[in-house]
């Protein structure tokens, strides 16, 4: 039953936002196949128009699309020599996105969980305010000027890290580090200032209950009060919003996919607008939005071993 | 605590005869830092205990009870909090420990029970582990046998079907269930001090008597010292030794419990008394309570504390405050008060109170306006307190 839900749930959001994506290009200017083709004849233009079904109505054309979508047709890139199937790239920069995405998470949360911690049991002392100042600094800086830090510093002059491109980590793992490090610290330094304040908000809170006073009673250490009494109560609005995150890191990476040369999907959909790749852009959409789901139905599953509660509010 | 003798059947202490008391609290003062200025919770308490005996802290709420025992136990913040006096646990004192030198009596040698079981056990921990935790740190135990002992807590505390309650969650159980969780947890490592601070006071009637038996109980088979903190002077009436009073931070009556009921002397306890509803009371009787509101703890005011809201108050009470001293009578009952109920004044009061609401509710019975003029219509005295504010 709770299955069935999350999968109804997962294809109406699939639906609305291609739908409002495809929408959104409907919006741009222009005859698409002059992008597409900008020195095709006139008879190879309206060849592709045919194709494309752009002489008829967006209905038409976006049914057609979400039809094939459903039977697992991605759709083509259309270019005037060769259609290459979208599948083929898109399973080229799915696993950069989502590599790129776990590492970022990985090192946020690696840093933003203790400090958080220990920024809300040490309230209001030197350690606290000094790791809230820096957390915003880190918040403050674009992306793209850190990532151009990073390279210039760790990249150029040091030599430690590679500034650009990517090697898959079968072929060569080394070298997948040595390409992904600069990216991931460039998309986690923002994420572990949110993070961290989160969790220490939530950690002042839970840090106030009587169970903690409680376990304090008890005799029990400091650091076991904190990582094993207090931290899963408090983790819950990090959870969500790290949940949220992912979305936001698959597709949403361009920037930092630009500046480190990464084949991406934010890359890959921001070409595909340029190009006016529409059917192309669909797909990478409805791609991204199932995974969003997923995810986050996931982390929903996630609460109830995070907090029995919730598990028993489910069950009836 | 006064030299009483023992009751029959409770084992002899461990010690030596002239072995230190369990507990000994001299002169103990706790302030928070707060925006309005320095509060003082609690103001010069001494009291003391011995193994196997009950002490009743009672007071209303913001008397400062619940911070006094955790002040003795060291349970406080140690930021924006100041404290002095000393504390002195089986002839050692303790009130200098650090958070580790602390962590080896918490739960070990002293433990407290909280007054919500809906917020005192962890909510995302099985309650097995809560009881176990403190066992395999304090007593080093391993996994299982930690898991037997919990199992054989939990059926001491009379939790049916121990070994599958064993493996629930906090949620899974009633109130009254979780307290004796709350209960077991405490008594897990075998502490020779229990702080139960309101205990039963979160709890349903019928539950509060159960889980006070239980308390009586576990204190006879493990011969524990209880401060048994609690609002309710009928809680403690027949569960403690003896009685503390506390009103503002202070103990303004001491005495053995039934000394302390047949003889009480100051007036804040006659009120707190009467509080109490009686079953022999008509029903749809107004319930007593004690007008007015305690003092500010920031700014106390001058004299006796207690006396904006007392209605015995005398001239000399707005200007010099009573120090705890011993009743002439029997040096074991202590109390604060210039003017003691029983004493000429008060009972003057007391008529003229009496009076004035037969009046009021009943003129017809008296007989023309007062003969002798009362010191009432010459001398200021404050009429009878409102009977409508909560306490």
């Amino acid at each position: 039953m709770f299955i069935l839900k999350k999968f109804g749930q997962l294809i109406v959001t699939v639906i609305l936002v291609t739908l409002f994506a495809s929408l959104l290009l409907e919006l741009l200017p222009g005859d698409p196949t002059e992008v597409l083709i900008p020195s095709g004849s006139d008879q190879q233009r309206e060849d592709l128009r045919q194709e494309l079904k752009l002489d008829q109505s967006f209905a038409v054309r976006y049914s057609t699309w979400l039809g094939n979508f459903a039977t697992g047709d991605m759709g083509n890139y259309y270019t005037v020599s060769s259609d290459r199937p979208v599948s083929d790239r898109l399973w080229q920069s799915l696993p950069v996105s989502l590599l790129l995405m776990f590492y970022a998470q990985m090192l946020a949360l690696f840093f933003a969980i203790p400090f958080g911690v220990l920024t809300a049991y040490r309230k209001g002392t030197w350690f606290d305010r000094t790791s809230n100042t820096a957390a915003f600094a880190m918040l403050a800086i674009p992306n793209f000027a850190l990532g151009f830090l990073l390279q210039y510093y760790l990249g150029v002059k040091l030599g430690w890290f590679k500034t650009g491109g990517y090697a898959s980590p079968s072929e060569s793992p080394i070298e997948h580090f040595q390409y992904m490090i600069l990216p991931t610290i460039t998309l986690a330094v923002g994420q572990i200032a949110i993070y961290m304040r989160l969790l220490r908000s939530d950690m002042i809170a839970t840090l106030q209950q009587d169970f903690i006073l409680m376990a304090k009673a008890k005799g029990l250490k400091s650091k076991r009060i904190l990582f094993r009494h207090a931290l899963r109560p408090s983790s819950l609005t990090l959870l969500t919003v790290a949940g949220l995150n992912i979305g936001t890191l698959i597709g949403g990476a361009l920037i930092v996919e630009v500046v480190f040369a990464l084949p991406g999907m934010g890359l890959m959909l921001f070409e595909a607008i340029g190009r006016r790749q529409i059917v192309a852009f669909q797909s990478m959409v409805a791609v991204i939005a199932i995974l969003y789901i997923l995810v986050n139905f996931a982390v929903d599953l996630l609460y109830t071993v995070l907090d029995p509660r919730i598990r028993n509010a489910n069950k009836s | 605590m006064s030299v009483q003798t023992p009751i029959s059947g409770l084992p002899t202490p461990s010690g030596t005869p002239g072995a230190p008391k369990l507990l000994e609290v001299r002169d103990i003062v706790t302030r928070f830092t707060t925006d309005r200025g320095s509060l003082t919770a609690v103001n010069g308490v001494s009291l003391s205990l011995e193994r196997g005996r009950t002490l009743g802290v009672v007071g209303e709420s913001g008397s400062g009870k619940s911070v006094l025992s955790r002040s003795i136990m060291g349970l406080l913040p140690r930021s924006n909090t100041e404290r002095s006096g000393q504390v002195i646990f089986e002839g050692k004192e303790i009130s200098g420990l650090n958070d580790s030198e602390y962590r080896e009596l918490w739960g070990d040698e002293m433990a407290m029970i909280f007054q919500d079981p809906m917020t005192a056990l962890n909510p995302v921990m099985k309650v097995g582990l809560q009881i176990t935790e403190s066992l395999r740190f304090h007593l080093n135990m391993s996994k299982s046998d930690a898991k037997d002992t919990a199992v054989a807590l939990l059926k001491a505390v009379k939790i049916p079907e121990p070994e599958k309650r064993f493996s629930s969650y906090p949620h899974e159980m009633s109130g009254g269930m979780r307290q004796r969780v709350v209960i077991a947890v405490a008594l897990a490592c075998g502490p020779k001090l229990l702080f139960a601070d309101e205990p039963t006071t979160a709890l349903d009637v019928t539950v509060q008597a159960q889980i006070l038996d239980l308390l009586a109980e576990q204190q006879r088979e493990r011969y524990m010292g209880i401060i048994l903190v609690t609002h309710d002077l009928g809680v403690v009436a027949g569960r403690a030794d003896e009685i503390a009073v506390m009103y503002a931070g202070q103990i303004v009556e001491q005495a053995p419990t039934a000394l302390l009921f047949s003889e009480m002397k100051m007036p804040y306890t006659e009120a707190l008394m009467a509080a109490i509803p009686k079953l022999t009371d008509a029903s749809h009787t107004r319930l007593a309570a004690i007008g007015g509101r305690p003092p500010d703890l920031v700014n106390p005011p001058k004299g006796c504390a207690f006396s904006p809201r007392c209605p015995y108050v005398q001239p000399r009470c707005h200007e010099e405050s009573p120090t705890l001293t011993p009743s002439p009578t029997a040096p074991e009952h202590l109390f604060a008060c210039f003017y003691p109920i029983g004493s000429p004044e008060t009972e003057e009061v007391r008529l003229r109170i009496a009076a004035q609401r037969l009046m009021a509710t009943a003129p017809e019975f008296v007989a023309a306006p007062a003969k002798t003029p009362t010191p009432a219509e010459q001398s200021p005295v404050p009429a009878p307190p409102e009977q409508t504010e909560g306490m």
